[in-house]
């Protein structure tokens, strides 16, 4: 079916995009009387607590996917908008300040895997990008993605996911400028700061829409295929929950009360590593049994900005000095949001 | 003989792209060779920003992702 779809695609672009918006809204529409009807159709009692948990389960799962499926769609044909190459370019001799907001943006938009960040990180650097917009790029790049966005969203609804964008980019922006405001320049491993510098200059190479719907199924293909068991794990666990365990379990240590809540679940958050989508049935877990939503999304931010492999990698060109600052300049902006969360709500 | 190198840190995504070039490689019954560029120092020297990135020839034609069965059996059959 999608090599058909695909080929159809390619032939008539504009109606299979009209066609594929009308199908998914048509699908998200059927959701509930779908979820509904299949718990009927059971022999559970839809008031038990069986029956409350099966019917979250069977309209969240769809739904969460249907939702990142279609996001991560679109994601793939706006990425292919966005190579680093242009991205670059975009960002080269510019000054700090407004550029690191360019940055963080940008990281939103441009794609790149994990394993990419250091290659990125000279690449950027050579070209003449400020090491301070450079890291503002690399700390938005990896925590203010798609993935996330989408599993708050459906989750937990629209006023998490925002807030999260929101605040996600304003610490790689300051981030990034306090890094730049320190002159670090000198903590660059000295192969990288002697390396000849390069243009940044950047041909686009044309694409159609047909080749970017491609991009857009070849991400579909490789996002929600990888994530797709954490995903159903984080709802399996939302849905085990929901009505089982007394809601106020977690809150007398993870609560607002509990002030030493929020630097402990960086402390916790900074060496785990896996990606948004690992970290949701965990965040799932913790919130419905009333850990602080502040506390919550510190934990996140940290698990998915600051890892410790990463951090390994890095060190091959930069100096202890500067992965310190690094770490200490995003761990406090982390913390800052997890007190801020917490106060505001 | 297609002097083929790929560029990467040595992630999941670059050991896949290998394995596909080879595989295609065979398939194809062309002859190649295929190297891992796993310094980072020699993947900056050839430019490329995102991994895994396929040099052919000393012709950087491939960068950031796993390249398609089809664009692989295009390299080799050019």
């Amino acid at each position: 079916m999608t090599t058909l779809a695909m080929r159809w695609s390619q032939r008539s672009p504009r109606a299979f995009l009209v066609l594929a918006v009308l199908l998914w809204w048509g699908l998200y529409q059927t959701l509930i009387p779908l979820s509904e009807g299949l718990v009927a159709a059971l022999p559970v009692t839809r008031e038990s607590h069986l029956g409350g948990a099966l019917q979250f389960f069977f309209y969240d799962t769809p739904k969460v996917l249907l939702l990142l499926t279609g996001i991560v769609f679109v994601m793939g044909m706006i990425n292919s908008y966005f190579t680093p190459e242009r991205t670059r370019a975009l960002l080269a001799g510019r000054s700090e300040g407004l550029a690191n907001v360019m940055a963080a943006s940008l990281g939103i938009v441009t794609p790149f895997c994990s394993c990419s960040a250091v290659p990125l990180f000279i690449g950027f650097v050579q070209a003449g990008v400020p090491l301070g917009v450079t890291f503002s790029f690399l700390i938005a790049a990896p925590m203010v993605n798609e993935v996330a966005l989408t599993l708050l969203f459906g989750m937990f609804g629209w006023k998490v996911a925002m807030l999260y964008l929101g605040l996600g980019l304003s610490v790689a922006i300051v981030a990034g400028w306090i890094i730049g405001r320190l002159k670090m320049e000198a903590h660059l491993e000295d192969w990288v700061r002697d390396m000849p510098r390069t243009n940044a200059r950047f041909t686009a190479t044309a694409m159609s829409l047909s080749e970017r719907i491609d991009a857009g199924f070849h991400s579909v293909r490789e996002i929600v295929g990888k994530v797709w068991p954490y995903i159903l794990a984080g709802i399996a666990i939302g849905a085990g929950i929901h009505g089982y365990v007394p809601e106020d379990f977690m809150a007398s240590f993870m609560g607002k009360e509990a002030w030493w809540s929020v630097p402990l679940a960086v402390v916790i958050g900074v060496p785990m590593y896996t990606n948004a989508a690992g970290v949701i049935p965990i965040v799932q877990a913790l919130l419905a049994k009333g850990a602080a939503l502040g506390t919550v999304l510190a934990f996140m931010m940290s698990v998915i900005a600051l890892s410790l492999p990463e951090m390994v990698i890095l060190r091959k060109v930069l100096k202890i000095r500067l992965i310190a600052t690094f770490i200490g300049v995003v761990a406090s902006g982390i913390l800052i949001v997890g007190y801020l969360f917490n106060w505001v709500l | 003989m297609k002097d083929i190198k790929v560029l990467g840190t040595g992630c999941a995504n670059c050991k896949t792209t290998i394995a596909l070039i080879e595989q295609v490689a065979k398939a194809k019954d062309i002859s190649v060779s295929v190297q891992k560029v796993e310094e980072l120092k020699d993947i900056m020297s050839y430019g490329v920003m995102s991994t895994p990135g396929v040099v052919i020839d000393g012709q950087v034609v491939h960068a950031g992702g796993i390249p398609s069965r089809d664009r692989i059996e295009q390299w080799l059959s050019a």
